[in-house]
């Protein structure tokens, strides 16, 4: 039954649910002056809604073109360089030469390194003609493991004090995102996602497989190959944005793909959106106003997320 | 039609396909047969550009396979390869509708629409039409897989092996369809083949190859003869006409 619903009534639910989170988010609690308050926390939403879109969408199309649901980014060792050149940052220079350093800078180093990762990989994936995108997420989980065995070497022995800072940095945090990297990410990831719209034909026909996309027309190579680029500016962006964030990319895809019934990239995309954004903005709100920052929002969005995800699943067999 | 010159696939040191050259012509059916291992799949996806070549050429209505944008070459020429692997969940409707992606490139019209419910007609699939693949049958399921490339509307049609999953009223119906496929919509359908017998009671033109190389090739007639299935598949066959067809007897 659920199949027949349609997906555009779920999409206005959703859109609901996000807009009365993020409005909950900006007035609960709010003591004190609006023109302070909503800078603020305006700030944090824009900065959650951003990121929020880009792991939705990366997830989702990383998944499309490599035709597993259980797969995501992170596990071609984004979140593993990401922990890698923070670590590597501390223990060359130390925490005390970083914090003055021009955080814009930083972030477009952080970006670049990324970025110059992924490239390669994939350059070197597909200038041999028929490699596998298989053989692609091996070696991404290889260098995962790689960049994480050099950090957690250089996390030993580094001075106890510096790696609680460190550790801090690990955590995605949206309560430090300075608003003019703000800007420069909107924009990029503005940019990244009207290329991405352009081609969403084409994600629908590349879920089909490698062969049936080449009789249909589909440039199967060049096409993977633009997305996995998509993907990969995406996650960069986001992760050098607030830190690690892909962990909720798997639930909120594939909550995506529960909610939306139907395999429309047009409709699942936007689903998973909204999801991501109801999600982060109230796992924020939980940690903020509940926990009072005493835990991680990882934990939080995993821990409520991982609920609603293991009963759909349930719902759904029991059908 | 459908021209390949001297066209070679080698997998490091092992020749899969060996210096084939053949002419397909246009309109009717032409089945490719052989053992397994005779490189008859691996011709089928080099002329549909599915693989790259080692070596040589095919065009396709002068159209160079390996040259021609993959979109352009979309509306004339379609495959069907066995077992797809889908990731997402599609009804019949869905699937046969992608057919039309290389003229309204996932944006469709009425016409698109017009042209799948004729596809899902022609193969039988009204009723299953708002099905999930992964509900269906083997054998429904290849239904929806051949309406798929019927939708695509092509002048030639490949299929490799499309008997699979069939039991004997699907096959025979199979056949027939893609026979009325030749003859009423002017299709041009290259097969890959195993049952002998299908091929010679179907096809206009009959391919045979063995390790890679193309041995013969002509009318049914030519090459359901004893001598040429024993040069193809090693067997000494008993080959009896049976109302005027070539009926190989190879089950003893």
């Amino acid at each position: 039954m659920r199949e027949n619903r349609a997906p555009i009534r779920v999409l206005l639910i959703l859109a609901a649910v996000a807009a009365g989170v993020i409005v909950l988010f900006m007035t609960l609690n709010a003591r004190g002056r609006w023109d302070f308050i909503l800078p603020f926390r305006g700030t944090k939403v824009l900065s959650m809604v951003l990121v929020a879109h880009a792991i939705a969408v990366s997830t989702v199309l990383f998944q499309t073109v490599s035709h597993n649901r259980i797969l995501t980014p992170s596990i071609m060792g984004f979140d593993a360089l990401y922990i890698l050149i923070q670590t590597g940052l501390i223990f060359t220079i130390g925490s005390a030469r970083l914090t003055m350093l021009d955080p814009r800078l930083l972030f477009a180093f952080e970006v670049t390194a990324m970025m110059a990762f992924s490239s390669a990989l994939y350059r070197w994936l597909f200038s041999g003609g028929s490699r596998s995108l298989h053989l692609l997420v091996l070696v991404g989980i290889v260098f995962g493991v790689l960049f994480r065995s050099l950090s957690s070497f250089m996390q030993r022995i580094i001075d106890p004090n510096e790696f609680v800072l460190l550790q801090d940095r690990l955590f995605a945090s949206f309560n430090s995102v300075e608003s003019d990297l703000l800007a420069v990410a909107t924009g990029v990831i503005l940019v990244v996602s009207i290329i991405g719209w352009r081609l969403m034909g084409v994600y629908d026909v590349l879920a089909l497989g490698r062969e049936t996309s080449i009789n249909l027309g589909v440039n199967h190579n060049r096409a993977v190959t633009t997305v996995l680029i998509l993907v990969s500016v995406l996650v960069s962006v986001s992760t050098a944005l607030v830190g690690p964030v892909t962990f909720f990319g798997l639930l909120v895809a594939n909550l995506a793909y529960q909610l939306a019934g139907t395999h429309k990239h047009r409709f699942v995309l936007p689903v998973a959106v909204l999801l991501a954004i109801a999600c982060l903005v109230g796992g924020q709100l939980i940690l903020e106003r509940v926990f009072a920052f005493d835990t991680a929002l990882s934990i939080v969005i995993e821990f409520v997320g991982g609920i609603v995800f293991l009963a759909l699943l349930i719902r759904g067999t029991a059908r | 039609m459908i021209e390949i010159s001297n066209i070679r696939k080698a997998y490091a040191d092992t020749i899969v396909v060996r210096d084939v050259s053949l002419q397909i012509p246009r309109r009717g059916i032409t089945s490719i047969i052989g053992s397994n291992g005779a490189g008859k799949s691996t011709l089928l996806s080099m002329i549909s550009r599915l693989t790259p070549m080692t070596a040589g050429t095919v065009t396709v209505d002068g159209l160079d396979v390996t040259k021609t944008p993959s979109d352009v070459l979309a509306k004339r020429l379609s495959i069907l390869r066995q077992d797809y692997r889908i990731g997402s969940r599609l009804t019949v409707r869905d699937l046969v509708e992608f057919g039309r992606y290389p003229y309204s490139k996932g944006r469709l019209t009425a016409e698109d629409r017009s042209q799948a419910d004729k596809a899902i007609g022609f193969l039988g699939l009204e009723a299953l039409a708002d099905r999930f693949l992964d509900e269906l049958s083997g054998g429904q399921r290849q239904r929806a897989y051949v309406a798929m490339v019927l939708c695509q509307d092509t002048d030639y049609v490949l299929f490799d092996e499309p008997l699979n999953n069939l039991d004997m009223r699907h096959a025979v119906g199979m056949m027939k369809l893609l026979r009325q496929a030749a003859d009423n919509l002017e299709k041009t359908i290259v097969l890959v083949l195993h049952d002998i017998n299908f091929a010679s009671c179907y096809s206009d033109y009959i391919v045979a190859m063995r390790d890679g190389v193309l041995i013969r090739h002509g009318s049914p007639d030519e090459i359901m003869t004893r001598e040429a299935i024993r040069e193809v598949y090693d067997m000494d066959v008993d080959i009896r006409d049976i109302d005027g067809r070539r009926i190989a007897v190879y089950y003893t």
